[in-house]
């Protein structure tokens, strides 16, 4: 499943990458990941090609303040590699802050560990341990003894049950692009929704979260 | 850009959708000569006097500011133009009719924006401010009204047709906490249900005739 849907979103990103910018792939890339309740898989390359970008407009900038181009024009491309940047850390950002509220979720859950960048994994290790230790130092350890985990209320409880987890039957806002014709909701036995081109919906995270991956719907 | 939304209030700040409708394409007319700007957000101009070019809003905007160029108002943002749509009749429609009429997804941080720094290139900007305002307050309370079919009837999914980007960030937190709450109500009670009958069935197949899908 897993490679699967990695193969589909490759070739959507091929697909998207010839009719869109990459500013407008980072746009979407910021947008779902701000209204998706769970983390979304790091966009890689994308965030790899942004950063080429901006730096390869950063030199250029400096050359033009050096070659002593048009003011105007310099701090017109300046404005241009703000809006990028701004872009590229506030995605960077929403997902350090969602790493850390579910981190201990996270790093229990290998589906979502592979979502994460080389570096935010870097950062949930931290965050983990930090969190784990102030937890124990701060009021665990002052606790009886089956009352210790950081995970479980106490040693009686069946599973983690103090493990903060996103909650994905949330309702979010989409719109698609193209049509989409009937979508059933979940579950099955509910009369599936049409889902027309550039309309909003309010729906299920949980029932449209394949169609977010794939790429084929946006969250707005 | 400062006010960053924290995530799940509602997603997005004002500033947030400020800085998105900032990338709609706006026609401007230059008084300068400029070559053409590669940007990472896509290529614009050449800059020839008098020529009109499409170009970003905030673009458009960085370029009034420094008094080189005046913005053309969108076709929507006229007051009586024909054969388009404009405002007045977009005003009598969103007042006769419970559905919501097709704007600009930003037309709200749009028509903002222009009022803010190029008022001088808008005609009649006071009848198109007003104009604005009015179908702005409509909608709004269409919107107030619209919600209270969620408590009436079972809703599981809500079409949003032509609602704007500002009017959806700030149904948001409602809309999404409410259709949480019924869903989450609907199925503790089959719980509870399922308990009392013997002849118990799917969660799903219970709670499924009963979804209505509110054009709204």
């Amino acid at each position: 499943m897993e490679s699967g849907s990695g193969e589909a979103s490759a070739a959507d990103d091929y697909e998207s990458l010839i009719s869109t910018t990459d500013a407008e792939l980072l746009k979407r890339a910021w947008r779902n990941e701000k209204a998706a309740p769970e983390i979304l898989k790091f966009e890689l390359n994308l965030v790899q090609r942004s950063r080429q970008q901006i730096q390869l407009m950063e030199e250029m900038v400096d050359d033009f303040n050096k070659n002593g181009v048009d003011p105007l024009t310099v701090s017109l491309y300046q404005m241009d590699l703000d809006r990028t940047m701004f872009l590229l850390r506030s995605y960077l950002r929403t997902r350090l802050q969602k790493i850390e509220k579910y981190v201990f979720h996270i790093n229990k859950t290998s589906e979502l560990w592979n979502r994460l960048s080389k570096q935010e994994q870097k950062f949930a290790n931290r965050c983990d341990g930090d969190l784990k230790h102030h937890l124990e130092q701060s009021v665990l350890s002052k606790l009886p003894d089956q009352y210790q985990s950081h995970v479980r209320q106490s040693a009686a409880s069946e599973d983690d049950d103090m493990v903060p987890e996103p909650q994905l039957d949330t309702y979010v806002v989409c719109r698609s692009k193209r049509h989409l014709g009937a979508f059933q909701l979940d579950d099955g036995g509910e009369e599936p929704v049409n889902i027309e081109a550039d309309d909003l919906y309010a729906l299920p995270y949980k029932s449209i979260k394949p169609l977010v991956e794939s790429g084929q719907i946006d969250l707005v | 850009m400062a006010a960053t939304s924290e995530p799940h209030g509602s997603a997005f700040s004002a500033a947030e959708l400020e800085f998105l409708a900032e990338d709609e394409t706006i026609e401007i007319v230059p008084n300068l000569r400029m070559d053409p700007l590669n940007f990472i957000s896509g290529d614009f101009g050449p800059f020839r006097p008098q020529i009109a070019t499409q170009v970003p809003l905030w673009l458009a905007v960085a370029l009034k500011k420094r008094g080189k160029c005046t913005i053309r108002a969108p076709d929507w943002m006229s007051v009586d133009a024909f054969p388009i749509e404009n405002l007045t009749q977009v005003l009598e429609a969103e007042r006769d009719s419970e559905k919501f009429q097709p704007l600009p997804f930003h037309y709200v941080e749009i028509s903002r924006l222009l009022f803010d720094h190029a008022r001088e290139d808008i005609p009649d900007i006071y009848m198109v401010r007003s104009l604005i305002e009015d179908i702005k307050d409509v909608r709004f309370h269409k919107i107030g009204t619209g919600l209270e079919i969620i408590s009436k009837e079972r809703t599981y999914a809500l079409r949003l047709k032509n609602l704007s980007a500002m009017e959806a960030n700030i149904v948001r937190p409602f809309v999404t906490k409410a259709l949480e709450t019924f869903y989450k109500l609907s199925s503790s009670e089959m719980i509870q249900e399922s308990d009392h009958i013997s002849n118990r069935q799917p969660q799903a197949a219970n709670r499924g005739p009963r979804r209505q899908l509110k054009d709204r």
